[in-house]
């Protein structure tokens, strides 16, 4: 990986920013690039099918903030969810299962991409209605102050999602509850630049995004989210403020997508290959890596293994993805309802 | 037993609930100070406190979406609506995630929520306000649609609907909320889904229906066999989704006649399921096609004459009755 000048981020003092934490956070980023770039090689082989949006770009908004939360927050996203599961401790494995459509995937192979789930690590699913799981993890906020905790909920959702009726909902009812200290959000705008091939200047009448949030009585604040150090200096500061208070927050974290929307969009007549080309200056494991080597002595041979290590992991779980069985047909009748009534769904259809 | 109206059964039943069960809670619009445009709600706010009574702002999806996602860290949200043709606007949310999301996460998750408010015409609320929408809903795999035709059955089957485990459209009649009946007072009274109920015995012909055409059929059913010695048989289904149609097989075995009486528009609705169903299971059986009474198709209009004339009447389901048993 080529090198280039670091940008020196405040959000951290110099001691905490050589904390091992930091070395294992740059493996994480390294691990979920090689993974979603597994992810668009086994598309093309056909192993993957339907949609498959891929993070690599976006890395350090969902390590870094994700990094800041507990075992026992929630986590709500969009559908461009691979990394965030594998951040909160999905066995890669069974993501990639999930993705090739076999039983051993993280909801049995019934999701795919855009449906990971996976509660057990806090991760109350990947959504694909632009918008709608907002109002989800408003209502999640607000339970888990009705039996008072700590917990919080973090949602994340891109910046085309700020234009859809119930992400206006959403915000709203979190801003009336979080007064009574019951919603605690964290609102997280995955501004990557473009609603799939729209520019947020051509999408949005307010481009200042973090702005928009405000007139729901929520604070926000901006973030340089290809600083996987400022994005966890941010989120360290507002979870551990919205732990106490119960009320939402927002993070406008700005960062850019370097695959396309989704794999099938090759072409992106919507931006130039020299745009990107710039953006990939300001890649994020690039960020990290630098910083690391300059300030805290990170060696070469270091993120080698990081990269190996990756590697073999991804190709251990593609292996693992690709030996697994598909789901056993009569799978496709459970899990439809709890509870069926006299009759259950799968006899309507044999009889 | 105690003699109760069809709305003061369904308070009853949620209150009975929130007592029971702490993590019972009620949202929707105007419910609270305001105590619900049908008063359905009136005296809760005092009893639970804005915790567990919550104002919302006029916002289905946030409504619907919030209890959603209440309900998947274990609470049971009922959510009111202020009547069911709101609900559409909240569509995203039923339908896309309330009975999606069991299924895409694999079984990870139970989705206890129950959204209910007053459905149907009837009380000259014209043509935005006075739809039915049981074909709408039970048409999706993943949601329960029960639609209950007395005042005992609102209660019991609404107590099944807060305890369970997956979303419920839960459609009051409207026009019945004033209706009285002998309604158990045991707070253990539950009416489970998906066993469609035997309302009336008779010989003649069957009528299959539920929520208010349910009580258009027993009149007209009481009128026959006083007027012209035709003995009907009515089954109640209580619920389209779970949908038990043993109960109507077993009439139309013995009457060898069906007529589906419905609110609802014809093309599509629960009467061609139905009537489907009847088809493939006993056409051998079957003595004449079965009927369909229902709704004109039309938007509603708000001149009472006009609604009178586009939601079933008593002459239609006599004539449908009459037209099955070759008497016309």
């Amino acid at each position: 990986m080529a090198k280039q000048k670091s940008e020196a981020s405040t959000a951290v003092a110099d001691a905490a920013a050589c904390a091992p934490e930091w070395t294992e956070i740059l493996r994480q980023m390294i691990f979920i690039r090689r993974f979603e770039e597994a992810t668009e090689r086994e598309f093309r082989r056909g192993k993957i099918g339907g949609y498959l949006h891929v993070y690599s770009g976006q890395e350090a908004v969902c390590v870094g903030i994700l990094g800041a939360t507990k075992k026992n927050d929630m986590v709500f996203a969009g559908y461009r969810d691979h990394a965030h599961a594998l951040v909160l401790g999905s066995d890669p494995g069974k993501v990639m299962a999930e993705l090739f459509g076999k039983a051993t995937g993280v909801s049995k192979g019934k999701g795919g991409s855009m449906h990971l789930f996976d509660v057990e690590h806090g991760f109350y699913g990947g959504y694909g209605i632009v918008g709608g799981h907002l109002t989800l993890a408003t209502g999640a906020a607000y339970a888990v102050r009705y039996n008072p905790s700590d917990r919080i909920v973090v949602c994340y959702f891109g910046d085309g999602a700020m234009n859809i009726g119930s992400f206006h909902e959403a915000m709203n009812m979190a801003g009336l509850w979080g007064k009574q200290g019951m919603c605690p959000i964290l609102f997280v705008i995955e501004n990557n630049g473009y609603a799939m091939g729209t520019a947020v200047e051509r999408h949005s009448a307010l481009t200042d995004l973090a702005a928009r949030v405000n007139a729901y009585s929520i604070p926000s604040e901006k973030v340089d989210a290809q600083d996987v150090f400022a994005v966890r200096g941010v989120a360290d500061r507002v979870i551990s403020k919205m732990r106490q208070d119960g009320k939402p927050y927002c993070i406008e974290a700005i960062t850019y997508r370097f695959s396309g929307h989704g794999a099938a969009d090759i072409l992106q007549p919507y931006r130039s290959k020299d745009e990107v080309e710039q953006h990939k200056h300001r890649d994020p494991i690039l960020i990290l890596h630098n910083r690391l080597s300059e300030m805290c002595g990170l060696k070469d041979e270091d993120v080698k293994r990081f990269e190996d290590e990756a590697a073999e992991r991804v190709a251990a779980a593609v292996k693992f993805a690709e030996e697994s069985p598909v789901p056993e047909p009569a799978e496709l009748f459970n899990d439809v309802v709890a509870e069926h009534g006299p009759r259950p769904v799968a006899e309507d259809v044999h009889e | 037993m105690s003699e109760m109206s069809y709305r003061d059964a369904i308070r009853a039943a949620m209150m009975e609930e929130m007592d029971r069960d702490a993590n019972v809670l009620i949202m929707g619009e105007d419910i609270g100070i305001y105590e619900g445009t049908f008063r359905i709600t009136a005296g809760m706010l005092k009893k639970y406190g804005p915790k567990r009574v919550i104002d919302t702002p006029i916002a289905e999806a946030g409504m619907v979406g919030t209890a959603v996602g209440m309900a998947m860290l274990g609470l049971r949200p009922i959510v009111e609506m202020m009547t069911v043709n709101f609900a559409i606007v909240a569509a995203d949310q039923i339908l896309n995630h309330a009975a999606k999301i069991r299924y895409f996460s694999g079984g990870q998750v139970d989705i206890p929520i129950v959204i209910r408010g007053p459905h149907g015409a009837g009380v000259q609320l014209s043509a935005q306000h006075s739809q039915s929408f049981e074909s709408f809903y039970a048409h999706f795999p993943g949601i329960k649609v029960v639609a209950p035709g007395s005042p005992a059955d609102a209660k019991g089957l609404l107590k099944t609907a807060i305890r369970g485990k997956d979303p419920v459209m839960f459609l009051e009649s409207a026009a019945l909320y004033g209706m009285k009946g002998e309604v158990p007072d045991d707070p253990e009274y539950t009416v489970p889904f998906g066993q469609s109920r035997l309302a009336r015995e008779g010989r003649d012909a069957t009528i299959v229906s539920w929520g208010r055409m349910l009580q258009l059929s027993l009149i007209v059913a009481e009128k026959l066999a006083k007027d012209e010695n035709i003995e009907l048989e009515v089954v109640d289904l209580r619920c389209l989704r779970p949908l038990d149609m043993e109960p109507v097989y077993a009439s139309v075995s013995k009457t060898h006649r069906g007529v589906v009486v419905q609110e609802q528009w014809k093309p599509f609705g629960p009467g061609a399921e139905i009537s489907a169903s009847i088809n493939e299971r006993m056409f051998d059986e079957l003595d004449a096609p079965v009927a369909r009474v229902t709704g004109e198709d039309v938007p509603m209009p708000y001149a009472r004459n006009l609604e009178l004339l586009a939601t079933p009447h008593e002459e239609q389901v006599i004539a449908a009755v009459k037209r099955v048993m070759y008497r016309e």
